[in-house]
């Protein structure tokens, strides 16, 4: 046993040796592969941690958004439509909801508003989201001007700011009453943005959305279930940011392992003979080429996946940011709670540090296998 | 003590290119003892120490080791010589790397790293503690006077110098038998013939040694025990020189 | 110190952080439980459809809300909001409905 251990050590070292003759190659290619995994690995807890996220906030969504259609386009719901609808078999309760979109002349932002019809929530007064305060740099107390649609202003006192801790919710959320909302955006009397559908019974939802769907032809119903999936899929491999850094990740990789697996050069087919002169066997040379593989391979996933990992829970992913902040102006800082999916870290394992390894051992089977007196002859 | 009986080694069988290196060798090594293979280039003096050395086999015939240390675990009962060309690959490699030491023409070093490294190389996959082996290196090297070269990388030296860490790689595993292939090829004669002396001390240490040559400084030093002069892949002489 | 110690330890350092990342994870999950239920009293009962990841269009910032036609509106390869536009895409139908 021992033995053993001494034999891999020895070997081991030789590999450390031989590896360090050439420097700088080696802990270039050590970093470019860390890169690889480090924007793999990051992607995988960037992606899994929000998808944790969605889960958990978009379970109080409705069970049921009712929105119409004009032409293809969304339109107003008019108040008419949820009497009709809490009357079907098996709806507990119909709510139209008061949403839209603010546009902030001054820094160029969007923000969403919606109404509450919490008392708390008084007239001209707003609870804002942690990215609207900073944006506008505002404080409990301060007062905000918004702009309606007649240019008349209308100033709301800021009573709560949201903690940046729910950014993910509510980063550029501005709530008021509804009074305020409907003079703002001078909101026709009678209508909603959606309605917000509740069932007594999950099951019957789609139920319950196709008697909605044949009752008013123009509406459009989704169903809990459906927004539920469109987050797991905007993070899915398929979804474009996935895909994108997917493929150059797999690319890159493919690169390093080519110029491995495409043989040896005369130089190193003249070492391994050399090797083979002096008494070292087959397998020893294998393994020596295997300690080769690993030792780049394991520490480049170890070190990146390690690195990825502060990278998105520390540090808040900011390579992403830019991604997915695009245009906009207010980006929410959120700090996701950190998620470790062990097969999803396995899989990238099994892709990376398998292939790079077998790349370096197999083309040196054939060279490996040399008789010693081939080598002789030197 | 080697025996060879009926040895042959020829190359690309059955083919147009047919080329048989070794042609019916019977011979017997005596240990102990220096013994030189004198014979122009391709008359298979190479050919037929790599067969001894176990380090290539044979196409046809036997060789047998008597009295070799590594090789008694693999005796057959009733018989005391071991017949290593039908022993398998992982067995003929143990007996070579604690039997043999080899010195190669173009003594072969690896490029990059250092004297001490390329002198502990052949010991690195045999299991053996890195501090014994090591300590051991370090006192060849002293023994041979390129104690100082310890740390160098092989590219820097001289022909003299590398033929010394040639030789102290070849003992690093305590063998009982060297087998120097032209072994002077690159040198001159002043160290041609040290070289000579430093084959006397093996010697005189209980090696013996096998050497190919085509140097006179070798073939006819007075330390030669045996003669042995090939051409053409068969034995034309062989002869004691004492 | 041999190398091949110090690469070994190295190799052991480096998988120690990694098997602690999920018990890192797991204890900060377990942390984070209580803050989100109790900050999100105020804010569940305004029942969110979407995550507030990408402002800066209305089928970038609620992409469950958004139908086919949204993006569009603005360029069909949707350059206007360049990459969310790209990276986010609006909900697909489950029943033929647009």
């Amino acid at each position: 046993m021992k033995r053993a251990v001494e034999r891999h050590l020895n070997i081991l070292e030789f590999t450390l040796a031989s590896l360090l003759r050439r420097r700088a190659k080696n802990l270039s290619l050590l970093a470019m592969y860390l890169l690889v995994i480090f924007m793999l690995a990051s992607l995988l807890f960037f992606v899994t941690a929000l998808k944790r996220e969605a889960a958990i906030i978009l379970s109080d969504a409705p069970d049921m958004v009712v929105q119409r259609l004009v032409a293809g386009r969304q339109d107003l719901v008019p108040a008419g439509y949820s009497a009709e609808i809490a009357r079907i078999r098996g709806v507990t309760a119909v709510r139209p909801r008061l949403w839209g979109y603010y546009y902030d002349t001054l820094n160029g932002a969007n923000y969403t508003v919606m109404a509450s019809d919490d008392p708390a929530v008084k007239p001209e007064w707003a609870s804002i989201g942690a990215g609207v305060a900073q944006s506008r740099n505002l404080a409990v107390g301060d007062l905000l001007p918004l702009t309606s649609y007649d240019k008349t202003p209308l100033m709301v006192e800021i009573g709560l700011i949201f903690p940046s801790s729910s950014n993910l919710i509510a980063a550029d959320l501005i709530v008021i009453s509804p009074g305020d909302f409907t003079r703002l955006f001078n909101f026709p009397n009678g209508q909603a943005t959606d309605l917000a559908v509740t069932v007594r019974n999950p099951k019957e939802l789609p139920t319950v959305a196709a008697k909605i769907a044949s009752r008013f032809p123009d509406s459009r119903p989704i169903l809990k279930s459906e927004i539920q999936r469109t987050y797991q899929s905007i993070f899915d491999w398929r979804g474009g940011m996935t895909l994108i850094v997917l493929a150059s990740s797999l690319l890159s990789f493919i690169i390093f392992a080519w110029d491995k697996a495409t043989g040896l050069s005369a130089e190193e087919r003249r070492e391994i003979g050399i090797l083979k002169s002096i008494g070292w066997e087959t397998s020893d040379v294998l393994l020596l080429k295997f300690w080769e593989g690993v030792v780049i391979s394991l520490t480049a996933f170890l070190l990146g996946t390690v690195l990825a990992y502060g990278h998105v829970f520390f540090l808040s992913a900011p390579l992403f940011a830019q991604a997915l902040k695009g245009w906009s102006v207010i980006y929410p800082r959120f700090q996701l709670v950190p998620v470790v999916d062990a097969y999803q870290l396995a899989l990238l394992f099994f892709l990376t540090v398998v292939p790079y390894t077998t790349a370096t051992v197999i083309p040196c089977w054939r060279a490996a296998t040399i008789d010693p007196d081939a080598a002789m002859r030197y | 003590m080697i025996e060879l009986s009926g040895i042959t080694k020829s190359f690309n069988g059955g083919k147009p290119n047919q080329f048989t290196a070794v042609d019916n060798v019977t011979l017997t090594v005596s240990p102990q003892q220096i013994t030189a293979f004198k014979g122009p280039s391709g008359s298979g003096k190479t050919s037929l120490l790599t067969m001894i050395g176990c380090m290539a086999r044979p196409t046809s015939g036997r060789i047998f080791l008597r009295g070799v240390a590594a090789a008694v675990p693999f005796q057959q009962e009733g018989v005391d010589a071991v017949e290593i060309t039908s022993l398998p690959e992982r067995f003929l490699n143990e007996i070579r790397r604690s039997t043999f030491g080899f010195i190669f023409q173009q003594f072969n070093l690896v490029k990059g790293i250092t004297v001490l490294e390329n002198v502990m190389l052949p010991a690195y996959p045999t299991g053996e503690g890195r501090a014994l082996f090591r300590a051991r290196a370090e006192s060849l090297l002293e023994q041979f006077g390129i104690a100082r070269l310890a740390g160098q990388r092989v590219e820097l030296l001289s022909g003299g110098e590398l033929q010394r860490v040639a030789i102290t790689r070849a003992l690093i595993n305590n063998p009982s038998i060297i087998i120097a292939d032209e072994p002077t090829a690159h040198l001159d004669s002043k160290l041609s013939r040290d070289f000579m002396e430093i084959v006397g001390r093996l010697k005189g240490e209980g090696k013996s040694v096998l050497i190919a040559s085509h140097d006179p400084i070798v073939f006819d030093s007075p330390l030669i025990d045996t003669l042995v002069e090939m051409r053409d892949g068969t034995v034309t002489d062989s002869r004691s020189c004492r | 110190m041999r190398r091949s110690i110090q690469f070994l330890l190295l190799t052991a350092t480096s998988l120690t952080l990694f098997l602690l990342l999920p018990l890192h994870a797991r204890h900060a999950q377990q942390q984070s439980g209580g803050d989100i239920k109790q900050q999100m009293a105020g804010l569940r009962n305004l029942q969110v459809t979407d995550l507030c990841l990408a402002t800066e269009a209305r089928y970038t910032r609620h992409p469950a809300m958004a139908d086919r036609h949204a993006p569009f509106q603005e360029h069909p390869l949707a350059l206007e909001h360049f990459p969310s536009g790209s990276l986010i895409l609006p909900t697909l139908p489950a029943r033929g409905t647009p």
